[in-house]
């Protein structure tokens, strides 16, 4: 409750309605972050499934760094996709039990603008760290040093497309029991071209070849999602909430 | 001009009725198309000169392959129709075309992988029309998971309806990045059937057997159609009047 208290007054701000909508957006997105940064055991979890998940491919496939080159791109994306799944599921579910995001639909600040302000969070705290750690997982699956500030780069645009297509599934699945498997089973397959150009880039600039046009089409893919996703994950809100 | 066809459209009993006296219609006609297709296809179609009598698949193959998208067109098209003018028929038309499009999907992989045995040689091929097809087919399975975890009928239908709408912005997206993607890992693969040049001893029967499954989608949508609205308005007064007729 204390962590609510922290907040209250840029809430309040929202709900007398004299708040900016981009204010209103700013305050959600600091709330969001606040709130994330009191429990740092669940900040850290979707980073130590991805750290596991890459780890896995050695055991399993081999340790010859030859080898575990060319499947690299793909264990990264694919690592990535999941970790961006896990911490998907509470991205609403908190604030839709307590009533925050009914309050968010009242308030008269446009939700599909708030809503975007979550997922925005989402990003800040698995996405961008995500792109941060691929490097350090990336040269031990035997990427040449000089192709790290590039997977940093694909990583963190695709994540973008990854959390905005993951906000519409977990807008979707509110107020589901046990919606994890389902959750999976809405957003993998709209996940697949951030996957297919994600990987792609990332074996280019592995090659050290110029992996601009699949990062473009990375970048047109988050975009595209920038400007429809949170307008179809807001109304998966209000449905959740009628 | 006079509307009161269309909005009566909106209201179960008439619509029931429709479906009830449409079906048997639909029905033979697929019937009929479908059994000159299937004659036309088997027996008048001469045999292809590379792929021999194998390739009179493609008669059950290339019709599955089309309705598989045209129905999830159609539920997308229901499902958006029904979310925007908040039209209950229109949820319960887009519920019933979910499972049909599912088997149509699944039948299309299964026929397309009994077609890849003979030809390629290999049960499955990344291809990525084989792949965008299996893919579809997570679509329509997530739709239908979605649908079947709701409890409460409306929100099942508007949550749903989003995700159609959302699956159908996409599909395009996804299938030129599997396009892409394949074209870059991958041999191209001989597809024949792209070929533009088909005789028309083959071609015709192709088309008659794709109207026949198109009629016989209608069909089997307007009977589960009628089964749907019966479930969604089982306490309406107007049911047990029209099951007595």
């Amino acid at each position: 409750m204390s962590s609510h208290a922290a907040t209250l007054a840029g809430e309040r701000r929202i709900a007398a309605g004299n708040a900016s909508a981009a204010d209103a957006g700013r305050l959600v997105l600091l709330r969001d972050l606040k709130l994330a940064f009191r429990r740092p055991g669940q900040l850290i979890q979707p980073l130590a499934f991805f750290a596991i998940v890459t780890t896995l491919f050695p055991l399993a496939v081999s340790p010859e760094l030859s080898r575990l080159r060319a499947v690299a791109p793909g264990v990264l994306w694919v690592a990535a996709l999941l970790a961006s799944l896990l911490a998907l599921e509470s991205l609403f579910r908190d604030d839709a039990y307590d009533g925050t995001l009914e309050q968010y639909a009242l308030s008269g600040q446009p939700l599909t603008w708030l809503v975007f302000a979550k997922t925005a969070t989402h990003w800040l705290l698995t996405g961008l760290p995500l792109a941060l750690l691929a490097p350090l997982a990336a040269l031990s699956l035997g990427a040449p040093p000089q192709s790290l500030g590039g997977i940093v780069i694909c990583v963190g645009v695709g994540t973008v497309a990854l959390s905005l297509i993951g906000s519409v599934g977990a807008a979707l699945t509110l107020g589901i029991r046990r919606s994890g498997v389902l959750l999976a089973l809405l957003t993998l397959p709209l996940s697949l071209p951030v996957l297919i150009f994600g990987a792609r880039a990332t074996e280019l600039a592995m090659r050290g070849d110029s992996f601009v046009a699949p990062l473009e089409l990375l970048g047109a893919l988050a975009v595209l999602g920038i400007t429809l996703a949170p307008l179809a994950a807001a109304a998966g809100v209000r449905i959740s909430l009628e | 001009m006079n509307w009161t066809w269309f909005h009566r459209l909106g209201s179960p009993p008439y619509v029931y009725g429709l479906a009830r006296r449409l079906t048997p219609w639909f029905g033979w006609l697929s019937g009929l198309s479908m059994l000159a297709g299937l004659y036309g296809g088997l027996v008048v179609a001469p045999a292809d000169y590379q792929q021999g009598e194998g390739f009179r698949i493609i008669y059950v193959h290339a019709p599955t392959a089309w309705m598989s998208l045209m129905v999830y067109t159609t539920m997308a098209a229901a499902a958006a129709v029904g979310l925007i003018w908040r039209i209950k028929v229109a949820h319960a038309v887009a519920a019933s075309c979910a499972p049909v499009g599912a088997s149509f999907t699944f039948a299309a992989l299964a026929t397309g992988s009994l077609y890849g045995a003979p030809m390629w040689g290999t049960w499955w091929q990344w291809d990525p029309r084989l792949t965008s097809e299996l893919i579809l087919l997570f679509l329509y399975l997530g739709y239908m998971g979605l649908r079947g975890s709701i409890d409460d009928s409306q929100r099942a239908d508007r949550a749903s309806a989003v995700l159609a709408v959302v699956g159908v912005v996409n599909v395009p997206i996804i299938h030129y990045s599997v396009t892409w993607w394949n074209s870059l890992h991958q041999a191209p693969t001989v597809m024949r059937f792209g070929k533009p040049a088909m005789p028309g001893a083959m071609l015709a029967p192709l088309l008659i057997m794709l109207l026949a499954f198109t009629l016989f989608f209608v069909a089997l949508l307007l009977v589960r159609l009628r089964a749907e609205i019966l479930n969604r308005e089982r306490t309406a007064s107007w049911i047990p009047e029209v099951l007595r007729s």
